[in-house]
């Protein structure tokens, strides 16, 4: 092993320490938008993406580096979208019903009866 | 230059630094949003850093400028689209589709470099990390695109098991393993790396195939933490640390996640994914074993129940969340709630189709997240509770997981008998995914009321509208 592959492999386990640390105390509440704002995370492979694709030179190296790209930036812009979605429900009190609830495609039928 | 090189190091690291922050802001519902935005702040940091290193470095082709921007734009665009469109029921699908792309990417990444090798030549340990990469990414990939194909319901969601499928599993990991053992001896050996490649995907489909659809879950909760290890292999093979952080991040998470879903479950992860017993939702209705007589209720009886009771605890489970039932409990809820009945929700870590989707279904539904009580929390509260009504929950509530010899033993449940009166709202005496009895069904405090749970909620609504005025 390199001195620079070294200090990578280092990084790698302090992180999964951290990894395991910061999850560890994440109430079951939060697992489904914790487990895609990870999945949000694990999109920062675009970063590689970019650099493989601007450094392509054929076809092939194209190629790969227009699929990489595509599905990286996919997982990351739905990634943190879908989870920004789900968060922004979370609410300790319930949101004002009447008016503002037309936006929904539920009709708040059958209130008066 | 080296200031530049410098001035991008820490750009990466201070978007490393926002993922875990983000991360543990996560902690709580109150925080989560701002985690999610911190975490997406440095995203958007990294990849611009990326992008700005690229155009000074200037050396790639205008073609690959074109690609570049062409592939942001599908893939940035594509990801939107489904992320604004989809329905809260379908989430597990989407992360799983999100997780697939990611996993890909990974594993492309290790593909090019490989390609590449013949020209500059790998070192031997960076062999080793573009073969779990491209082990690791192509599972994922496959594995995840079988899964949201599962949920779905595209595949069957029943296990597929083929005779001699072990054989062809272990066949599948023999070639990819020899092929990457290849492919680090001689990282310009092409066929070793399409050995490796195609036996990965295989392996992800034949994987996935034989799991039930009510494993789902914590094979996504795997699948995802996959995916993080490859991105972080990746890191590795294009010397990249942010890659190697944020991926060694989300690899030990969702490694976390996956088994506190197992034992939430009474399961080992490898008798998940080595068993392929859960046969999933909406088994056909079996007659309960030695002529035991369950007690079934109508529509009124239960209205009475809940309008007169002064305090009631929902139980949710799959079930509703298969029926898409959960605005019409959270209508029943507030009915009650206005007639000064305490209503609270108890919520089974497993409950719904990954962990925490029933709470993500039911704030969607507008119930406040401090309704929504967890297992340890609600339990002690059944005792002095009048109404449990359970909703398209099984196992999660089967009294037999307290004894010892029974498939559930030692799965912690919800203690809904301990309510003074327990109603469940089921389609027949199907089993859930254990495939045993539930001898709630049968104990003499419990009602059965028949009827598929968006009906039989908004059936429930009205009776207790009609009989109370």
């Amino acid at each position: 092993m390199s001195g620079g592959l070294l200090f990578d492999f280092t990084i790698f386990v302090l992180s999964v320490l951290v990894g395991f640390e910061v999850i560890s105390k994440v109430p079951a509440t939060l697992h489904t938008p914790l487990m895609s704002g990870a999945n949000s995370i694990h999109g920062v492979v675009l970063v590689g993406a970019i650099l493989i694709t601007a450094g392509a030179t054929g076809p092939v190296g194209y190629l790969i580096g227009f699929v990489a790209t595509a599905f990286a930036a996919a997982n990351v812009v739905g990634g943190y979208v879908v989870t920004d979605r789900m968060l922004q429900m979370f609410r300790a009190r319930r949101r004002p019903e009447p008016a503002a609830a037309a936006a929904t495609e539920r009709t708040s039928a059958g209130q008066g009866s | 230059m080296r200031s530049f090189e410098t001035a991008l190091h820490l750009v990466y690291l201070a978007a490393a630094t926002c993922f875990v922050l983000g991360l543990h802001m996560m902690n709580s519902p109150a925080s989560a949003r701002r985690g999610n935005l911190l975490s997406a702040g440095g995203m958007a940091a990294a990849v611009l850093a990326a992008l700005v290193a690229v155009v000074r470095h200037g050396a790639g082709t205008g073609v690959g400028a074109v690609v570049l921007v062409a592939g942001l734009a599908v893939g940035g665009l594509g990801g939107l689209y489904a992320a604004r469109s989809v329905q809260m029921t379908a989430m597990p699908q989407l992360v799983s589709l999100f997780n697939a792309v990611g996993g890909g990417a990974a594993a492309l990444l290790a593909i090019n470099d490989a390609l590449h090798a013949g020209s500059h030549g790998l070192g031997r340990s960076i062999a080793v990390a573009v073969g779990l990469d491209v082990i690791i990414g192509s599972v994922t990939f496959t594995g995840s695109l079988v899964a949201a194909g599962k949920l779905q319901g595209i595949v069957p969601g029943k296990p597929i098991v083929f005779p001699g499928s072990r054989v062809v599993n272990a066949v599948l990991v023999a070639t990819f393993l020899t092929g990457a053992g290849l492919l680090v001896a001689d990282q310009s050996n092409r066929l070793a790396l399409a050995m490796l490649a195609l036996a990965a995907l295989a392996f992800g489909v034949t994987m996935v195939l034989p799991i039930g659809g009510a494993d789902m879950p914590v094979v996504i909760s795997l699948l995802n933490a996959f995916t993080g290890t490859a991105v972080a292999m990746a890191g590795f093979v294009i010397g990249n640390t942010v890659l190697i952080i944020a991926g060694a991040l989300v690899g030990a998470s969702g490694g976390i996640l996956t088994k506190l879903m197992a034992d939430a479950m009474n399961r080992s992860i490898m008798n998940i994914i080595v068993g392929g017993f859960g046969t999933g939702d909406g088994g056909p209705a079996t007659v309960v074993a030695g002529g035991v007589q369950v007690r079934e209720v109508a529509v009124d009886d239960v209205a009475i129940q809940l309008a007169y009771a002064s305090k009631v605890i929902i139980v949710p489970g799959y079930g509703l969340a298969a029926a898409q039932a959960q605005h019409e409990v959270a209508e029943l809820a507030q009915l009650l709630e206005r007639r000064g009945i305490e209503v609270s929700y108890g919520i089974h870590p497993v409950a719904g189709r990954m962990p925490g989707h029933m709470n993500v279904l039911l704030a969607e539904a507008n119930v406040p997240y401090p309704l929504l009580k967890e297992m340890e929390e609600i339990n002690p509260e059944f005792g002095r509770t009048d109404v449990a009504l359970v909703v398209g929950a099984n196992d999660v509530t089967n009294p037999a997981a307290r004894r010892s010899g029974t498939a559930i033993s030692g799965m912690p449940i919800l203690d809904v008998d301990h309510a003074k009166s327990v109603i469940v709202i089921k389609r027949s005496m199907g089993h859930g995914y254990a495939g045993i009895d539930n001898e709630l069904y049968t104990a003499p405090n419990t009602g059965m009321f028949f009827a598929d749970a968006k009906a039989g909620l908004a059936g429930l609504t009205a009776a207790v509208k009609t009989l109370v005025g």
